[in-house]
C-alpha cells in the first residue's frame, strides 16, 4: 500500500501529465520553437547527456553551497532578532527593504563587483535570495516561544543558552524546516539568474543561453525540466531532514 | 511559635512598566506558609495571582518587599522549586518519560541516570499513567499530559510545588479525577504546596488555607483556614461545612471585585 503511494501514485501522475503535453502539442500543431514537446526533448538529452551532467553539477553545487551559507547566516541573524527586541525592531526594516529589491537587478552589480569570480558570484547570489524567509521564521519561532516554556528551565536555574539548546532551538525547527523548503527553491532560482543574466558557461543556465543563441528550443525545454528535476531532488532532501530531525511535529 | 513558615511573603508590593503606564499589581502582600502546608491563593481575575508565583519561583523580584523560602532570601531561582501550569507545557520532541526526567538535566544530583529514570518511572506509575512512558506527549489526553507535567514539577524532590492554575483548563471530572491524585502524592511525596486558582471548590478540596487577594492592587483580603487535614474525598465538598466555606469565600471574593461592600455579612445563598 505504502509503495502504492509513494511511488505508483506520482509516477503515474508524470506519465499521465507526460501524455497530456505531448497530444496538447500534436492537436494544437504547435511548431518546437512555440512549444517543445517530449518527444522532440528526450533527444535533446541524449544528444547533450554529457553536458547536462556537467552543467547540471555544477548548477547543484552551487545552489547548495548558497543554501548551506543561508542556513548559517538566516539561522544566525535569526537567532539574534528573536532574542533581542531591539535587533528586530533595527533590523527588520532593512531586511524587508532588502529583500524588496529584485535579485535580477543585483546580477549585474555582484558580476562587476566580483568580476570573474564566477562560482563566488553564483553562490553569493543563491545565499542572498535565499536567507531572508529562515531568518525570519527563527526569528518568529524564537520570538513567539511561550513563557512557559522558558519558565519550566528558567526556574531551576536554566541558563540562557541551556534553555536555547533544550527547548527554543528544537522547538523552531518546524518553522525552520517549513522556510528550508521555500529557501531551496528560491536558491535554485538565485543560481540560475546569475548563469542565465550573466552567462560565464557554466551551469544549466548557461547551457539554456546557448540553446537560446543557437535556436535550439528543444535544448531549452529539456533544460527547464532538467531544473525542475533538481528541484524536486533538492526538495526531498530537505523533506528527508526534517523527518529524521523534526519528524515529531509531522502528523500523519 | 516554632519555626519560621516555609514560605514567607513579606510585605511585598510590585509595579510592572506597561505601554499604557505603570501598573500596580501587589501591594504590601503577606503571605506565609508552614512546611508541609498547601495554600490555596484565589482572587479576582488579573490581581497579580501569577506574578506571586513568578516572586516565590525566584523569576522576578520585587520592587519592595521580600520574598523567604527556607529561611532564604530568594533572589534568583532555586532548584528546590518545582513548578507546573495550567499549559502541561510538553515538550513534543520527548517522550513522556524523557520530559518527566527534563529538571534532572538542570538541578545538579548525586544520582545516577539509572536511578534517576527510576524515579521518574515511580512518579509516573504514583500518578496512573504506567505504561505511557514511552508515548509521545500527543498521544495523551490534556489530563493525562497534566499528571505528567506534575511528575515533571516534582521528580528532583523540591521541597515547594507552585501550580499555576494546572487544572483550570479540564473538563469536571478530569479535573477533580486530578484533585485526588494531588491527595495521593502529596502523601508519598511530601511538599510545602502553593495552589493559584480560580475554583473555590478546588481550593477547598486541596488546600489547608486559602487567601482570598484584593482587586489590584493586591493584597492578602481574607485568610480561611480549612479545618479538614490530610486526604479527603469528593464527598466532603457536599457537606454543611465545605458549604459555609464555599459561601463565606465567594462573598470574599465579591468584595474584591468591588461587587459587595467591605465588611458586610457573608449572607448563604
Amino acid at each position: 500500500m505504502n509503495l502504492v503511494h509513494k511511488v505508483v501514485v506520482p509516477a503515474a501522475a508524470l506519465l499521465l501529465f507526460l501524455v497530456l503535453w505531448e497530444a496538447l502539442v500534436w492537436v494544437m500543431g504547435w511548431p518546437n520553437y512555440k512549444m517543445a514537446s517530449p518527444s522532440d526533448i528526450w533527444p535533446a538529452y541524449v544528444k547533450y547527456a554529457d553536458l547536462f551532467l556537467i552543467n547540471s553539477w555544477q548548477t547543484l553545487w552551487r545552489t547548495v553551497a548558497g543554501l548551506a551559507l543561508a542556513i548559517v547566516f538566516g539561522t544566525a541573524l535569526g537567532m539574534v532578532m528573536g532574542f533581542s527586541r531591539i535587533a528586530r525592531e533595527g533590523l527588520y526594516p532593512l531586511l524587508v527593504g532588502f529583500n524588496a529589491i529584485p535579485k535580477a537587478t543585483v546580477v549585474p552589480i555582484v558580476a562587476l563587483m566580483f568580476v570573474g569570480a564566477h562560482d563566488f558570484n553564483t553562490v553569493l547570489i543563491a545565499f542572498m535570495i535565499s536567507f531572508f524567509p529562515i531568518a525570519v521564521s527563527v526569528s518568529i519561532g524564537l520570538s513567539t516561544l511561550e513563557p512557559e516554556y522558558r519558565d519550566i528551565l528558567a526556574a531551576l536555574g536554566a541558563s540562557k543558552v541551556t534553555i536555547f539548546w533544550k527547548i527554543a532551538l528544537p522547538k523552531t525547527l518546524p518553522e525552520f524546516f517549513g522556510a528550508l523548503k521555500v529557501a531551496v527553491t528560491l536558491a535554485f532560482i538565485g543560481t540560475n539568474l546569475m548563469e542565465i543574466v550573466s552567462p560565464h558557461g557554466r551551469g544549466l543556465g548557461a547551457l539554456f543561453d546557448s540553446g537560446k543563441t543557437n535556436s535550439d528550443y528543444p535544448l531549452m525545454f529539456a533544460v527547464l525540466i532538467a531544473l525542475a528535476a533538481l528541484g524536486i531532488l533538492l526538495y526531498y532532501v530537505v523533506i528527508a531532514l526534517e523527518k529524521a530531525l523534526a519528524g515529531w511535529a509531522v502528523r500523519d | 511559635m516554632g519555626d519560621a513558615p516555609l514560605i514567607d511573603i513579606k510585605h511585598v508590593s510590585h509595579t510592572f512598566r506597561t505601554k499604557s503606564g505603570p501598573l500596580q499589581v501587589l501591594d504590601g502582600l503577606n503571605l506565609a506558609v508552614e512546611e508541609g502546608g498547601f495554600c490555596a491563593v484565589v482572587g479576582p481575575s488579573g490581581c497579580g495571582k501569577s506574578t506571586l508565583t513568578r516572586l516565590v519561583a525566584g523569576l522576578m523580584i520585587p520592587d519592595e518587599g521580600e520574598v523567604w523560602l527556607h529561611g532564604q532570601r530568594v533572589k534568583t531561582p532555586r532548584s528546590t522549586v518545582g513548578m507546573a501550569f495550567q499549559n502541561p507545557v510538553m515538550l513534543e520532541w520527548r517522550t513522556i518519560l524523557q520530559n518527566v526526567m527534563l529538571p534532572m538535566e538542570i538541578v545538579p544530583t548525586k544520582t545516577t541516570k539509572k536511578q534517576q529514570e527510576e524515579r521518574a518511572r515511580y512518579l509516573l506509575a504514583l500518578v496512573g499513567l504506567e505504561g505511557f512512558e514511552d508515548k509521545r506527549p500527543s498521544e495523551l489526553s490534556g489530563g493525562m499530559r497534566q499528571r505528567a507535567s506534575l511528575c515533571r514539577a516534582l521528580v528532583h524532590q523540591p521541597d515547594v510545588l507552585i501550580l499555576d492554575e494546572p487544572f483550570g483548563a479540564l473538563d469536571a471530572f478530569t479535573r477533580e479525577d486530578l484533585w485526588q491524585t494531588m491527595h495521593q502524592v502529596k502523601e508519598k511525596e511530601p511538599f510545602t504546596g502553593l495552589l493559584i486558582t480560580h475554583d473555590l471548590r478546588e481550593s477547598i478540596f486541596l488546600a489547608d488555607q486559602v487567601v482570598v487577594l484584593s482587586g489590584r492592587p493586591a493584597h492578602a483580603q481574607y485568610v480561611l483556614d480549612v479545618p479538614m487535614s490530610g486526604p479527603r474525598d469528593l464527598d466532603h465538598l457536599y457537606t454543611h461545612e465545605a458549604a459555609e466555606m464555599l459561601t463565606i469565600l465567594r462573598h470574599q471574593i465579591e468584595i474584591a471585585q468591588g461587587r459587595a461592600p467591605a465588611g458586610s455579612p457573608a449572607e448563604p445563598a
